[in-house]
């Protein structure tokens, strides 16, 4: 979908020379969010907005779709890329409808069809229309304005959307909401999505992917379960956080660890979000003191139950987590599937 | 007050003439004015000669730039018009300038990064942001223009420079008072309405007033 070959950007300012990316090579598979993160000048939100040509590699190509983006006509390349900034980047003069239906006016779709995409998207983010579609972003609170932005990026169903520290204005209890609300969306949407942060639990609990970025070097680029327990350097383990048996437990989610559902079953009984850390599901799983049955339900973000795990599965998985080389040469308690 | 009593008509009809005088060179130092501010925001070397231009325009004596202008547009309206228009430029473009830089640079970047094209851009997000600050500059070369515009009763433009200067030729006091505070009235009358339809535009807007 997404391919970088070799790509650099160099910036000239004030006659000193920084190269802001350096030779950065990767790809994003159709329909995977990748996490672009690292601390700030390491050079991802320059990768990222090479993408829709926001800048201008100094060398190297980018391919969208299998054509090279500088050959493509760059206001229609745009057009195709959902693009969500920091604290939303609303009109302020426009309507949350108006704001949401930018790109579908730009594509020059008739009014009435797009009222009625952008009514779709406010219902999608969790803003019921009747009640925002005509506020100005002014009117709406951060976290609000946040979801009026996610909604504007795929108000034309484009099949790839950027998106650069989206919530990384916002309080912590607001940006936590968020995420999960951007992977139900995205459970539903699969959108090839680049997501810039510098926010580690962020990418952890998001990405597919997760590429990590120092100096504009590309440091790693693994699965986030890849990344707690094969970090590449030094480097690494620092940006994870040193007490790497508690990051593992706080950023490996539930739903990596779940066993299928049993066949025939229906699900009863304990049922939890496979987004959940593994500590948060050990917490969770600590409240349900009455609870008849010897496991728990996992399900996924549109609140399906897809897996289950025996207590006793969840109990030998949590001291795999936090010491995988403990368990090394045994059989696991049973097969792993994401 | 007396003369204000006694012909209410003719105050009337002068100040009538007086708006339009103003009101039209506005309109026409708003549609030179407002592209080139825009150019200068598109050219920016092009900033230091035309505010440059501009300013040293703005301080030559409104008499002499009439007696100037007179030899190329005669007798009449057109001469004040030419010269209200060339006053009311400096501040109309200074603001276009200054309201366009005030943007926020997301707004650019969303704009950009949604697939605008150059025109869509300033048509749709800068200058519809920009518009107040666009409009308080329109707002001081309005105020000024109605002042300046009295004198132009002298190279026989009308307006209420007329009641000035014929009270003036006849020492009548009382007109002279009435020309000078039906103008004043004039300049606060669009100060005020201008200023209310800035905050009107502000609070739609919402960029100065919030974030």
């Amino acid at each position: 979908m997404i391919r970088l070959e070799h790509v650099s950007k160099v910036f000239t300012s004030r006659g000193q020379v920084v190269k802001a990316v350096d030779d950065v090579s990767l790809e994003v598979g159709a329909g995977e969010l990748v996490v672009l993160i690292g601390p700030s000048g390491s050079g991802k939100t320059t990768t990222m907005r090479m993408i829709n040509r926001l800048e201008v590699p100094t060398s190297g190509r980018i391919i969208v779709d299998g054509r090279d983006v500088q050959e493509m006509d760059v206001v229609a390349l745009r057009r195709r890329i959902g693009y969500v900034i920091q604290q939303g980047g609303l009109f302020p003069h426009f309507t949350v409808a108006d704001n949401v239906a930018v790109v579908p006016r730009l594509l020059g779709w008739p009014r009435a069809k797009r009222r009625q995409r952008a009514y779709e998207l406010l219902e999608l983010v969790g803003l019921p229309p009747d009640q925002f579609a005509d506020r100005y972003p002014r009117q709406l609170s951060g976290g609000q304005q946040q979801r009026v932005g996610v909604a504007r990026a795929l108000a034309a169903d484009p099949p790839i959307v950027l998106m650069d520290e989206p919530f990384g204005a916002v309080d912590p209890i607001t940006r936590k909401q968020l995420q999960r609300e951007l992977r139900r969306i995205q459970s539903e949407v699969r959108k090839t999505i680049v997501f810039v942060t510098h926010d580690i639990g962020e990418a952890f609990l998001l990405a597919d992917r997760i590429v990590l970025m120092s100096e504009g070097r590309v440091v790693q680029d693994a699965t986030p379960a890849d990344l707690l327990r094969r970090p590449a350097d030094a480097f690494v383990t620092e940006f994870i956080g040193e007490d790497r048996g508690l990051r593992a437990l706080q950023y490996t989610r539930l739903e990596e660890l779940a066993g299928p559902a049993p066949a025939g079953q229906s699900p009863n009984g304990v049922v939890l979000p496979g987004a959940l850390s593994v500590l948060e599901a050990a917490r969770e799983v600590g409240k349900f003191e009455n609870a008849t049955g010897d496991g728990f339900w996992v399900s996924d973000d549109a609140g399906r139950p897809v897996g289950y795990l025996t207590y006793l599965q969840f109990v030998a998985l949590l001291g795999e987590t936090i010491a995988p080389e403990d368990t090394s040469g045994k059989e696991p308690a049973h097969a792993v599937s994401a | 007050m007396q003369y204000l009593r006694d012909n209410p008509d003719r105050v009337l009809e002068l100040t009538e003439q007086h708006v339009r005088l103003v009101a039209s060179s506005i309109l026409i130092a708003m549609l030179i004015g407002i592209p080139i501010g825009i150019l200068v925001t598109r050219v920016r070397w092009l900033e230091t000669p035309v505010i440059g231009a501009f300013g040293m325009l703005y301080t030559v004596p409104s008499l002499a730039l009439f007696v100037i202008l007179l030899r190329y547009t005669g007798i009449g309206q057109t001469t004040v018009i030419v010269a209200l228009v060339l006053y009311s430029l400096l501040a109309i473009v200074r603001n276009t300038i200054a309201g366009l830089d005030s943007v926020p640079p997301a707004m650019i970047d969303a704009a950009q990064g949604m697939g605008m094209t150059g025109l869509q851009r300033l048509f749709w997000v800068e200058l519809p942001l920009a518009l107040p600050v666009i409009l308080a500059g329109v707002r001081l070369a309005t105020v000024a223009a109605v002042g300046i515009a009295t004198i132009g009763a002298v190279i026989g433009a009308g307006g209420l420079g007329r009641l000035i200067f014929d009270g003036m030729r006849s020492l009548d006091t009382d007109r002279i008072i009435a020309g000078a505070l039906v103008a004043s009235l004039l300049a606060l009358a669009a100060d005020w309405g201008l200023a209310a339809l800035g905050n009107l535009l502000r609070r739609d807007v919402g960029v100065l007033s919030k974030g």
